[in-house]
């Protein structure tokens, strides 16, 4: 315990992307002591990659946008197995989250009458998605970092401590929450820089960690996306809900090698780009889902006729959910029709001018130009289907986002589970961000004024210390990146994008055995900025994601949304009534079904009875929704 | 030490680790510069061989000395007197500041200025010699501010030389409707002058930069945008009106000294 | 198609450090930061570097590649000829902390110090309406990922450590030129404090931010010279100087 650092506030963040910012600017607000812990630089999180834009049914385009429309288009994108409440108070508050931005500085796109303009996005039926250019997280996130600045120099007028009330610990990991008497005490960490220890005392922890795309090996997420919140949560006493579904974005950049994984927004078909084999098809009309049939085009005259008027048209089927698209290219080119690097074609320069599409999609001209080599306003790209988001997550109370079984902790964002149900709707992550990012940071303050401080034990610390040492104490282990390697290698070929029973028995056998070797892990050189040890941190989070996502996903004997069985293709209404629930007893994951909460009847009445009957049962339809 | 020296910094003991040519583009910049000073500078005080048959050199428009050839004033209009203390001064002398302080405080000509003399840098992280630097917020530099000044007074002197340009265009017996190469000459340096100072960044800036709401000023902003397009070849007219404007005095001296013969075309 | 590259990377920390020779396998179409990689886990599991997107849209693989600041994400093994050696360092601006790693918290710092984005008080959310004309010329500085080569590169701090306290650089510039052209921006002393506080003057354009962001920012012609034309429309311009015996510019 040398030199370890002592910090004390009332709420701790870990994470600071969109939710976790937006969690602390509440915890502010209402009078709190904030810290923000972010792994890499302030400003860098997974969510200024997003692109496309954030889903709020504001209607400044479409008028007959509201937010019942918005909740249809998440439940039925979910597959109807998303927290009917999360979806509601989604479609409810993300308006007014995007038009807080604006208070806050945000600039984005305006339509003729001045007002924040809203594109057309896969599976939203009307234009909903706030944007700017393609580069909407960005501005997410500079608005949120620029905010907590703004609080920072009030903060700084008023105590003559800019940091007095909120403080961002930049470069630092987490490697335990901290617990007494069955409530949250704390986290313990070290920083990246120096390797030193560091303690908070907290009372409330907000866990907004984002995703866990590096436990696969083709993905959009950068090296921050290992999980490290689920895995965090889950070693607390928390449960992880739904992890079977991961969303595979169907368009990830394929060629050149080196950058196979980065995302090709969903902006692009939004605009009208369009899919094609190697035979020149335009092959998504083949792979429109009965579920959907009445809302695409199922001939390319209509669905060109959709971008002009999109009131008389159906859409075209490349706006599809993003599982439907990513099935059908993996289809396409497992038939053989794929491109020369394994892709299928994006094409936008045949249908829009070259100077719209560099104004557009500025940073996708950019990203295949300089990265790739392509000028997409010449040519089409090539794309394939990636690993982008996780659905599962941390299961949490709907209104204030507190983590079940775990009293203090609360989780937001994609680490938090139940929201998006089988397959999340592009721009839907980043409201969701905004929405359960600030009912976090509400539901943190109202448990702060309620319990009050909680001092960590020594015996917590010292057991939090040991867990930093031991990598260095041990010699001869195996290296952290061959093993990180082999967990991708599995999850990739085992429990990708199509599943099979027997696969994922594998898959659970192997990650029990690269979990044996990592307890071997050793580390060479000091503690001093050494990736070489934070990956093995890193790669024990990641274990327990794959352990979890795999247990979830041999139990789901049915496909749906982000979770596709070959040995069981078909959609069965008898699934949709569980959620699966993971929990961690110290050796393995457990997995065990839990019903999913019934809908109330002033939602289920909001939907079309023959829309609900092919996903719910007949007694489920006789009931109609619950009181 | 200091700089990429200081303590702390990553320990490289070369000044840069640049591998590709980048004081060619320095180099280069002081030579056309130098060449140019010195040339200007015999030309300033030459006093001479700035006026032949309607062709004035634009280092001595407009002519507003005592000691000025008559034909080369405007309606003879003289208000300095030909000498000051004593000292003979050339009518070059009295206007040179004019358009000399607007390409000094061209922001073009700054950092062209700053990289290939000042080496303040050199060239882009490659460190410079000097061990202190304040920019310009104090004297002399902070004078820099003084480019909108020079930017009306600029306008002012592109109206002369356009006026030449026109004059120009008189045959020897002074008729009007005669074109010579002379007068290409003329028409062009005024030309590219123009668009010198229309693409120059304060031009930019009171054309419409200024403003926070362009879409309160439609007609502004049209301009603006046009503006913004000159501005961004604003290096190449900074290049192409100075050599236009050497070259017109080139001529006019070859012309007035009679080693050139003016030639007509009708 | 591989083939062999010489990498000489600089290893230390603030008290020490060099250029060390490696020898490692590229492959066709990788970026620098691909073959760093390859170094970690193959030959030097210690060697620190940061990185995050690896898709030029995060700004954190920001280090000085044969002399220039770069993004290692954005740069192609195959734009350097097979037998030349690459040489990768921390960027050289900033204390180093190991290896490629560097401190860049003097950007945070500055950031603190600019006044942030004042809201009209009349008006509610969602009552804006601002002109897509209007928010163009700040957007583009809101593109700006904060790789911090604009400032790496800036000769005022980079060649004069004494300068950092008075210089905000140029991320800083477009920072307070995006809030000055902001349609709704209502604090009023930009132009003034750009001059007097945050180094504006120090600025003597030559043009270094614009040629190495990676963003293509026309940090000197969008953002530093015309806070500089407006700095000039505040304090030193004649016809407002004359008008000034009437009316003296308090505002702004």
């Amino acid at each position: 315990m040398t030199n370890m650092e002592r910090h004390n506030y009332d709420v701790l963040i870990i994470g600071a992307g969109g939710a976790g910012l937006r969690a602390a600017v509440e915890a502010r607000e209402a009078g709190l002591r904030v810290a923000i812990i972010c792994k890499s630089l302030f400003g860098k999180a997974h969510t200024v990659m997003a692109e496309g834009g954030a889903a709020a049914s504001m209607a400044n385009v479409n008028d007959k946008d509201s937010w019942m429309v918005h909740f249809r288009d998440t439940m039925r994108g979910g597959k109807f197995l998303n927290h009917y409440r999360m979806a509601e108070l989604h479609a409810k508050e993300s308006p007014d989250r995007i038009w807080e931005l604006e208070t806050w500085g945000a600039l984005f796109d305006r339509t003729k009458e001045g007002k924040i303009s809203q594109r057309n996005f896969g599976g939203h039926e009307y234009p909903r998605l706030a944007h700017v250019g393609d580069r909407t997280g960005l501005e997410l996130i500079r608005t949120m970092q620029q905010r907590i600045v703004a609080l920072q120099q009030k903060d700084g007028r008023e105590t003559g401590d800019m940091e007095s009330h909120i403080k961002v610990f930049a470069e630092l990991t987490i490697t335990d929450i901290l617990k007494e008497n069955g409530k949250v005490s704390g986290a313990y960490g070290y920083w990246r820089e120096s390797g030193t220890e560091v303690l908070f005392e907290a009372p409330a922890v907000v866990i907004a960690t984002g995703g866990v795309g590096k436990t696969f090996k083709i993905t959009s997420n950068s090296w921050e996306g290992t999980g490290d919140g689920h895995a965090l949560a889950l070693k607390a006493g928390a449960n992880l809900v739904d992890m079977e579904f991961l969303q595979f974005h169907p368009t990830g950049m394929v060629w050149p090698p080196s950058v196979r994984g980065i995302l090709v927004t969903e902006s692009v078909r939004g605009e009208g780009g369009v899919l094609t084999n190697n035979i020149g098809e335009r092959f998504m009309f083949k792979y429109i889902p009965d579920v959907f049939k009445d809302k695409y085009a199922d001939n390319e005259a209509e669905a060109d006729r959709w971008y002009l008027d999109q009131d008389n048209n159906r859409r075209p089927p490349e706006l599809l959910p993003r599982d439907e698209v990513a099935r059908a290219i993996n289809s396409e080119v497992k038939a053989g029709r794929g491109t020369e690097h394994g892709g299928v074609f994006l094409d936008v320069s045949k249908r829009i001018p070259a100077d719209v599409i560099k104004k557009r999609l500025p940073s996708m001209w950019h990203q295949f130009y300089e990265l790739a080599g392509v000028d997409i306003t010449k040519e089409a790209m090539e794309v394939g289907p990636t690993c982008h988001y996780v659905m599962g997550g941390v299961e949490v109370e709907p209104d204030n986002a507190a983590a079940v079984g775990v009293p203090g902790l609360f989780a937001a964002g994609e680490v938090a589970g139940g929201m998006h149900g089988s397959n999340r709707l592009g721009g839907n992550s980043l409201s969701d961000l905004l929405v359960f990012g600030r009912r976090a940071g509400m539901g943190a303050v109202e448990y702060v004024k309620n319990n009050g401080a909680n001092p960590v034990s020594d015996a917590s610390i010292k057991a939090a210390t040991a867990r930093i040492e031991a990598p260095f104490s041990r010699e001869g282990g195996e290296n952290s990146y061959s093993l990180h390697a082999e967990l991708q290698e599995v999850t990739h070929n085992l429990v990708g994008i199509i599943r099979t029973g027997k696969e994922v028995e594998e898959a659970i056998e192997k990650i029990a055995d690269i979990r044996k070797r990592s307890a071997n892990v050793s580390v060479a050189g000091g503690r001093k900025f050494n990736p070489g040890f934070h990956l093995a941190f890193d790669l024990d989070n990641m274990l327990l994601v794959a352990e979890s996502t795999a247990k979830s996903a041999l139990r789901r004997e049915e496909s749906r949304g982000g979770h596709t069985r070959d040995d069981f293709p078909g959609m069965d209404s008898k699934w949709r009534q569980v959620n699966h629930i993971a929990s961690f007893d110290g050796k393995q994951v457990n997995v065990k079904a839990q019903p999913l909460p019934p809908m109330p009847k002033e939602l289920f009445e909001l939907f079309d009875i023959h829309e609900l009957e092919k996903y719910m049962t007949p007694e489920e339809i006789a009931k109609g929704g619950s009181n | 030490m200091s700089g990429v020296f200081s303590p702390g910094r990553a320990k490289i003991k070369e000044r840069t680790l640049r591998t590709d040519k980048w004081w060619i583009e320095p180099a280069i910049t002081f030579g056309v510069l130098f060449s140019f000073i010195i040339y200007a500078t015999f030309r300033a005080f030459e006093g001479a061989n700035y006026y032949k048959d309607h062709l004035i050199s634009p280092f001595y428009s407009p002519c507003l000395s005592q000691a000025c050839v008559p034909e080369a004033t405007i309606f003879g209009f003289t208000p300095v007197s030909a000498e000051i203390f004593n000292f003979a001064l050339s009518p070059a002398l009295i206007i040179l500041i004019f358009p000399l302080g607007f390409r000094m405080t061209c922001y073009y000509y700054r950092k062209a200025y700053y990289r290939s003399f000042w080496l303040s840098p050199p060239a882009c992280a490659v460190a410079e010699p000097h061990t202190k630097y304040t920019g310009e917020t104090r004297a002399p530099l902070i004078l820099q501010n003084a480019h909108r000044w020079f930017f009306y007074a600029g306008l002012v002197f592109n109206v002369f030389l356009t006026y030449d340009a026109i004059i120009s265009l008189k045959n020897v017996e002074g008729q009007w409707g005669h074109l010579s190469v002379g007068s290409l000459v003329l028409i062009l340096s005024s030309t590219l002058l123009w668009f010198y100072s229309l693409s120059c960044h304060t031009c930019r800036h009171t054309i419409g930069g200024r403003l926070k709401n362009f879409s309160k000023h439609p007609l502004r902003y049209k301009l603006w945008t046009r503006v913004s397009i000159l501005n961004h070849y604003h290096q190449q007219f900074a290049w192409y009106s100075l050599g236009a404007v050497a070259f017109a005095d080139i001529y006019v001296r070859q012309v007035a000294t009679g080693a050139w013969t003016n030639f007509y075309f009708f | 198609m591989t083939r062999k590259l010489n990498l000489r990377i600089w290893r230390g920390d603030s008290t020490d450090g060099g250029l060390q020779d490696v020898v490692v396998e590229a492959n066709e179409g990788e970026v620098v930061l691909d073959v760093i990689h390859r170094v970690q886990a193959t030959q030097m599991g210690d060697l620190a570097v940061r990185w995050n997107c690896k898709a030029g849209k995060c700004g954190s693989c920001s280090m000085e590649i044969n002399g220039k600041p770069r993004l290692a994400c954005m740069t192609q093994v195959a734009s350097y000829s097979e037998d030349e050696t690459i040489t990768v360092t921390p960027l050289r601006a900033f204390p180093v902390i190991k290896d490629l790693v560097t401190d860049v918290s003097f950007n945070y710092r500055k950031a603190m110090e600019i006044p942030a984005y004042e809201h009209p008080k009349e008006l509610a959310p969602g009552e804006a309406r601002m002109e897509q004309v209007d928010v163009e010329r700040s957007q583009e500085f809101r593109k700006c990922i904060e790789c911090f080569l604009c400032q790496d590169t800036c000769h005022v701090i980079r060649d004069h450590e004494e300068n950092k306290k008075s210089f905000a650089g140029p991320r800083f510039f477009i920072r307070i030129a995006e809030l000055d052209m902001h349609p709704l921006d209502m604090l009023k002393n930009r132009k003034r404090t750009a001059q007097e506080e945050h180094g504006l003057g120090m600025c003597n354009i030559t043009k270094c931010c614009t040629e190495v962001c990676p963003e293509h920012i026309k940090i000197t012609d969008n953002a530093i010279i015309p806070m500089k034309e407006r700095v000039v429309d505040i304090k030193y311009d004649p016809a407002r100087m004359f008008a000034g015996l009437l009316k003296r510019e308090k505002r702004n």
